[in-house]
C-alpha cells in the first residue's frame, strides 16, 4: 500500500470538481508523489481513470469505500 | 489543436505537442468563403425553396438549433401530405368508400417507406417511434424464440434496444453486450466470440447516436448469419441521412424513428424479414398483419412517408455539406485548450461532432449557450435523467463532463458553426474560473475544519 502524500475529499461533491481538484492537487506534488481522492460522484467513477490516461498520470489503484464512493491513489509521473 | 482522437492519444493544444493527425482521413477540408450571416442556404436536388423559408421563419428568432440528433423539424414535404390527409378521416380496416381511400393512402405510405429501405411493404409494421419499434423487435422475436435464449447487443447501443433486452433476462435471456473501442466502434472479433449457436438476435446500430461512429453491420450480418442469428439495426440516426438498405446492411430488422428524420413525432417503424418469426407486443386487433395492435395513426404516416422519401432523395448532395460544417466546428475547437473530440474521423455521420471540453460541468455549459440561443445536446452526468454519466462515453473510456454534442439540420450554414465558435470559448474560459474558485473556496473550508 503506497502512503499518500495528499489527500483530496470531494465526497459529495459532483463533475467536474473530483477532476479539478485531482489535477491541481497532481500538479502541487513532486514527480513520484501520490494524490489519494476520495470521491462518490458516478462521473468520477468513469472520469478519473479517464483523466489518468489523457494525462499520462499513473492510477495506481480504486478501492470501493464501504461507507460508498471510491478511493482513487494517482501517482504524478512526469 | 483539437483532433478527432481515441481517449487515449491525449493532444494538448496549449503544450504546442499537436502533432494531431489533423482530422487526417476523414472530412474533406472547407473550402471557399464563410457565407455571411442570414445568407440563405442553398443546396442541389430541392426544389423547394419556399416552403423551407417558412420552415426557417418557424423557428424561434434567434435560435441557432444544433441539436438535430435529438429530433428534426418537420420537412415542408410531410407537412403537406400531413395537411391533406387530416382532413380525410376513414379506418383502413373497414369497407366502405371511405375507409378504402384510407387503406389507399396507408397502402401507399407502406409501400413509400419500404422502398425506402429496400423492405417488402409487407414486411412493416408501423408504430409511434423507434423506441416502440426497437421494443417490438427485440421483445416480440423473443416472444416468438422456441430454442434460442442468447442475444448480443453493442454495449453503446440506444437504451431502446438495451433495455428491453435487459428486461429478457428475467424470463430465462441471457444478455451478451460487447464492448466498443475509443472511438465507440464494435470490434467484428469481439462480436464473433460473443455469437453463438443459441444466438436469437445481435442488435447493432447503423450509427451511434452520441459520437456519430458507424458500426461494422455489414461485418455482423454475417457472423449472426453464420449462427442462424437475426441482425438488429436500429436506424433511427442514418434513415434519410445515409443510405439506409435492408440487404445492403444484412439486416432482417430495422427500426426507423420519424421525428429524427424531419418526419412528425409519434412515427416510426420496424422493417421485419418474413425469416423473423414476431409476436405482437401491442395486442388487441388483426392490424398490421397482427404484428401491432391499434388505429394506425394516419396523417403521421403520410407525413413519415413523404419526409423520408423527400429525405433520402437530398441527403446524398448535402453530405459534403455536412462533412464541411464538422470539419469547420473541429477546426474552431482548437483554439480551445483541452479539448477531445469524440468518434471515427472517417466512418461517422457527415452532421454530428461530439467532444468534452475538460474541467467544465456540461450543463453549466448548455444553459451558458442556452442564453445565447444556441441549443446543443450533452452526456454528461449533470444533464442526464439518471444522474449516470452517458453509457457511451463510459463505454469508450472517455471523459464525460464537459461533454457536448453538435448535430446540423440539413439547412445548417458556416453561420451557424460560427456562432456558436463566437460565444464557446468565453463561455468555456469563464466556467474554467467558477469551478476554480469553486475549487478554491472547498479548499479554504477544508484547511479551516
Amino acid at each position: 500500500m503506497t502512503t499518500a502524500a495528499t489527500t483530496v475529499d470531494c465526497l459529495g461533491l459532483a463533475c467536474p470538481i473530483p477532476v479539478v481538484r485531482l489535477a491541481k492537487a497532481v500538479a502541487a506534488v513532486e514527480v513520484g508523489g501520490v494524490v489519494e481522492l476520495l470521491a462518490d460522484d458516478p462521473g468520477a467513477r468513469v472520469d478519473i481513470p479517464v483523466w489518468c490516461r489523457l494525462k499520462d498520470q499513473q492510477l495506481l489503484a480504486r478501492h470501493d469505500r464501504p461507507e460508498g464512493g471510491w478511493v482513487f491513489q494517482v501517482r504524478r509521473a512526469h | 489543436m483539437a483532433v478527432w482522437t481515441d481517449p487515449g492519444v491525449w493532444t494538448d493544444p496549449g503544450c504546442g505537442q499537436s502533432g494531431a493527425p489533423a482530422l487526417a482521413a476523414g472530412l474533406p477540408s472547407r473550402s471557399g468563403a464563410p457565407e455571411s450571416a442570414g445568407a440563405v442556404p442553398t443546396w442541389a436536388g430541392n426544389a423547394q425553396g419556399l416552403a423551407d423559408a417558412t420552415l426557417t421563419a418557424m423557428r424561434e428568432p434567434a435560435e441557432t438549433y444544433l441539436d438535430a440528433a435529438s429530433t428534426t423539424p418537420l420537412h415542408p414535404a410531410a407537412r403537406s401530405a400531413m395537411v391533406e390527409a387530416l382532413d380525410g378521416f376513414g379506418d383502413p380496416a373497414r369497407l366502405y368508400g371511405r375507409a378504402r381511400r384510407a387503406r389507399m393512402l396507408l397502402d401507399r405510405s407502406r409501400e413509400r417507406l419500404a422502398a425506402a429501405v429496400g423492405a417488402a411493404p409487407d414486411e412493416l409494421v408501423l408504430t409511434s417511434g423507434g423506441t416502440e419499434a426497437a421494443n417490438l423487435a427485440v421483445t416480440g422475436l423473443a416472444r416468438g424464440a422456441r430454442r434460442r435464449r442468447h442475444l448480443v447487443v453493442a454495449a453503446v447501443e440506444h437504451t431502446s434496444v438495451l433495455a428491453p433486452a435487459r428486461a429478457l433476462t428475467a424470463q430465462g435471456f441471457e444478455v451478451t453486450e460487447v464492448g466498443v473501442d475509443g472511438t465507440g466502434r464494435v470490434d467484428p472479433a469481439e462480436l464473433a466470440a460473443a455469437v453463438r449457436d443459441d444466438t436469437l438476435l445481435v442488435g447493432l446500430q447503423h450509427a451511434n447516436h452520441e459520437v456519430g461512429t458507424i458500426q461494422p453491420v455489414r461485418e455482423a450480418a454475417e457472423l449472426a448469419h453464420a449462427r442462424g442469428a437475426l441482425l438488429l439495426v436500429d436506424a433511427c440516426q442514418t434513415l434519410g441521412r445515409l443510405p439506409v438498405d435492408m440487404a445492403d446492411l444484412g439486416a432482417d430488422l430495422l427500426v426507423a424513428s420519424g421525428h429524427k428524420s424531419y418526419g412528425p413525432p409519434g412515427t416510426g417503424f420496424l422493417a421485419v424479414s418474413r425469416r423473423a418469426r414476431l409476436r405482437p407486443v401491442m395486442v388487441g386487433d388483426e392490424r398490421e398483419r397482427r404484428r401491432r395492435a391499434g388505429m394506425e395513426n394516419l396523417p403521421g404516416v403520410a407525413g413519415l412517408a413523404a419526409a423520408v422519401a423527400a429525405r433520402v432523395a437530398e441527403a446524398p448532395a448535402e453530405r459534403d455539406r455536412m462533412a464541411d460544417l464538422s470539419t469547420r466546428l473541429v477546426a474552431g475547437l482548437a483554439g480551445i485548450p483541452e479539448v477531445v473530440v469524440y468518434g471515427d474521423p472517417a466512418t461517422r455521420l457527415p452532421h454530428l461532432v461530439a467532444f468534452s471540453i475538460l474541467y467544465i460541468e456540461g450543463e453549466a455549459l448548455l444553459l451558458l449557450l442556452d442564453a445565447k440561443g444556441i441549443a446543443v445536446h450533452s452526456g454528461s452526468s449533470c444533464t442526464a435523467d439518471t444522474q449516470e454519466p452517458s453509457h457511451v462515453l463510459a463505454a469508450m473510456g472517455a471523459i464525460t463532463h464537459g461533454s457536448v454534442r453538435v448535430s446540423f439540420l440539413r439547412d445548417a450554414t458556416e453561420a451557424d458553426v460560427d456562432r456558436l465558435l463566437a460565444v464557446l470559448p468565453d463561455a468555456v474560459a469563464d466556467l474554467r474560473e467558477m469551478a476554480e474558485l469553486d475549487t478554491q473556496a472547498i479548499e479554504r473550508a477544508a484547511e479551516g475544519r
